[in-house]
């Protein structure tokens, strides 16, 4: 099946008063159609300025996107004009970011915040629109939904609100919406209801869906396959159920004994890793994860490991990724 | 953020009421707002009616020189015999209209410059910047004497040296607006559904940053006015045949210890004016916040 994004080495450099900051260094991954792609990692390991760049929403200057390709349904993103790449925002490939309490304009109603894709890309009358915007409440759960159109956005909740951003996201019928975060700013109860309601949605609807998150109980549950981010780059990749139960990445390792799982026996002690995450201005040459790692070897400081299949559909970047993936190294 | 308005049941927000019937309520219950609209009427139709109500002919030198107040001549009579009731009247239609156009034109071209300089930043927020730095080092009245200086005197003359004076003050609000909106991430989500640059300045923005505009308006309002009556003062305003309220002022001020009258009641005018027109912002201002808005 061919890709319908294609993620080919994105370098985005942000220039910093020392000096310039790879945010994301020769990311690469992809999306098939229908699939549910999860991206984790930590704060700044590029994954949101990686979602960003697809649609072109970084601030430029101080941003760049200094090389790589985004290949969406064969042609490449990165190519189009201001007015091409206008025309894929919304239409092609929609967006729901992390905040929905400022994601939605305090002083335009509902009703006409959610039209607005509609009657720019799909060329729809006022009522039009309103019809459509009202199935579309109506899909994502909103009771009463004609009169929520009058309703401005601080009459709503939370979770309310990131159902009007999932329903926004769905106007158009993208092929592709790109989740920044969805879940992480509401509480615990509605986060699984959001969560299950986006995945039902795009499994109905056929869309592909990528959710960059760091919660890795989200990718278990959520996702078909993962992609886990460290200082720019993708370090492994492979199916959400194999990642989770044979991580191949010591780093992977390492985020799952960070977060409390119900699988282990209570009260064993979460191990957080030590460290902090690399200075992206100026990356040591070796792996960037070296010297966090517990089980780097001299090696491991001078060269840097490139993604290489420790199973099927499954990929590390680690020189040890063998032993890992077996267990050999805990 | 009430979670009960979010479950508000169908009944109560469908009962939600349409614009004009809100702002009515809204000035109803403001006795400061209803105060100012009240005035304005009867200013607006002075303006608009202001020689068939006049007593007199503004510009009849027919009666006894500086009278006090009478039954007669209910505000007294001028140095050359008019009658100020009728001049005062007559003089409402050049300072409401000289004191709204040139709001209007100032706000108009001061919004547009501060908004396109706050939202492209870079070369474009130099240029704009700098000109109005330039304009900030002038006190505005300074900048309207120029103009009409170079201009020449007459109504259309005053209105552009006024206007042009206030674009500054517009300019810098908005385009301070602009800077903290455009972080929003509101703006962000914007731009993802495939909105142009002019879309979101126009309908993403300029809604968030309406409030400090309109009291800048309101208070601009009552400076033109002032500006204007200062222009006559200084004989370089309006052609002198036509009574306004500014040049009345300036014309008392040679009689000032003999006829109180003569000074005070234009003073009166211009007071009232610009006070109702600030109590009618600020309910303007709370009813265009839909943040204040509680339930539907």
């Amino acid at each position: 099946m061919t890709a319908l994004l294609e993620i080919k080495d994105l370098v985005v450099e942000f220039a910093t008063e020392s000096g310039s900051l790879r945010a994301a260094n020769a990311v690469s991954y992809d999306v098939s159609p229908g699939e549910i792609v999860a991206v984790v990692g930590e704060s700044g390991s590029g994954k949101s300025v990686t979602a960003l760049s697809v649609l072109r929403l970084i601030p430029e200057p101080p941003g760049r996107i200094a090389g790589g390709e985004i290949l969406f349904q064969g042609s490449d993103l990165l190519a189009l004009d201001d007015e091409a790449i206008r025309r894929v925002r919304g239409k092609s490939i929609g967006m729901i970011f992390q905040e929905p309490m400022t994601s939605l304009n305090p002083v335009l109603s509902i009703g006409r915040q959610m039209t607005e894709a509609m009657r720019l890309h799909l060329g729809l009358s006022a009522a039009q629109a309103d019809q459509r915007a009202v199935d579309l409440l109506k899909m994502v759960g909103i009771a009463d939904p004609e009169s929520r159109l009058k309703a401005y956005p601080h009459h709503l909740s939370g979770g309310m609100r990131q159902r009007v951003m999932i329903a926004m996201a769905l106007s158009c019928e993208p092929p592709l919406i790109i989740a920044d975060e969805p879940t992480t700013a509401l509480d615990v109860t509605i986060q699984a209801q959001i969560l299950e309601l986006m995945k039902d949605l795009c499994r109905r609807l056929g869309v592909a869906l990528v959710i960059i998150t760091h919660n890795l109980g989200i990718v278990a549950r959520y996702a078909d396959r993962v992609n886990v981010m460290y200082a720019g780059s993708v370090i492994e990749r492979g199916p959400a159920q194999e990642i989770y139960r044979h991580p191949g990445h010591p780093y992977t390792v390492g985020l799952l004994n960070s977060v409390p799982r119900l699988d282990r026996p209570r009260g064993s002690p979460l191990e957080p890793i030590p460290g902090n995450p690399p200075d992206l201005v100026s990356l040591p040459p070796g792996c960037p994860f070296q010297p966090r790692c517990g089980v780097a070897t001299a090696g491991c400081a001078d060269a840097l490991p490139g993604l290489e299949a420790v199973a099927a559909q499954h990929w590390s970047a680690c020189f040890r990724s063998r032993q890992v993936y077996e267990g050999a190294l805990t | 953020m009430t979670p009960d308005a979010a479950l508000a049941p169908a009944e109560l927000v469908a009962r939600r009421p349409s614009g004009w019937s809100r702002f009515a309520t809204l000035i109803l219950a403001d006795k400061k707002a209803l105060v100012g609209l009240i005035v304005l009427s009867v200013l607006t139709f002075a303006a608009v009616f202001g020689p068939l109500l006049s007593p007199y002919d503004p510009n009849d030198m027919a009666f006894d020189m500086i009278l006090g107040p009478s039954w007669a001549h209910p505000l007294g009579t001028d140095d050359l015999g008019r009658d100020l009731l009728s001049r005062l009247i007559v003089g409402t239609q050049v300072s409401l209209f000289v004191g709204v156009s040139t709001v209007t034109i100032a706000l108009a071209v001061g919004v547009t410059l501060g908004v396109l300089a706050g939202y492209f930043g870079g070369w474009v927020d130099h240029v704009v910047m700098r000109y109005i730095d330039l304009q900030w080092a002038f006190p505005n009245f300074i900048i309207a004497v120029y103009l009409v200086a170079v201009l020449g005197t007459g109504l259309v003359n005053v209105i552009v040296a006024i206007s042009l004076a206030f674009v500054d003050d517009f300019a810098r609000i908005a385009r301070g607006m602009v800077l903290s909106i455009k972080q929003e991430q509101y703006i962000a989500a914007a731009r993802t559904v495939g909105a142009s640059n002019f879309r979101i300045m126009w309908r993403h923005i300029l809604p968030n940053a309406t409030a400090p505009i309109i009291v800048q308006a309101t208070v601009s309002v009552s400076y033109a006015i002032l500006g204007e009556a200062s222009l006559s003062f200084l004989g370089l305003g309006v052609e002198a045949s036509t009574p306004t309220w500014g040049l009345i002022l300036a014309e008392s001020r040679s009689f000032i210890s003999r006829a109180w009258w003569l000074g005070i009641f234009p003073g009166l005018a211009i007071m009232l004016t610009v006070l109702s027109i600030n109590f009618l912002g600020d309910a303007l201002r709370d009813f265009l916040d839909v943040r204040e808005s509680r339930s539907l």
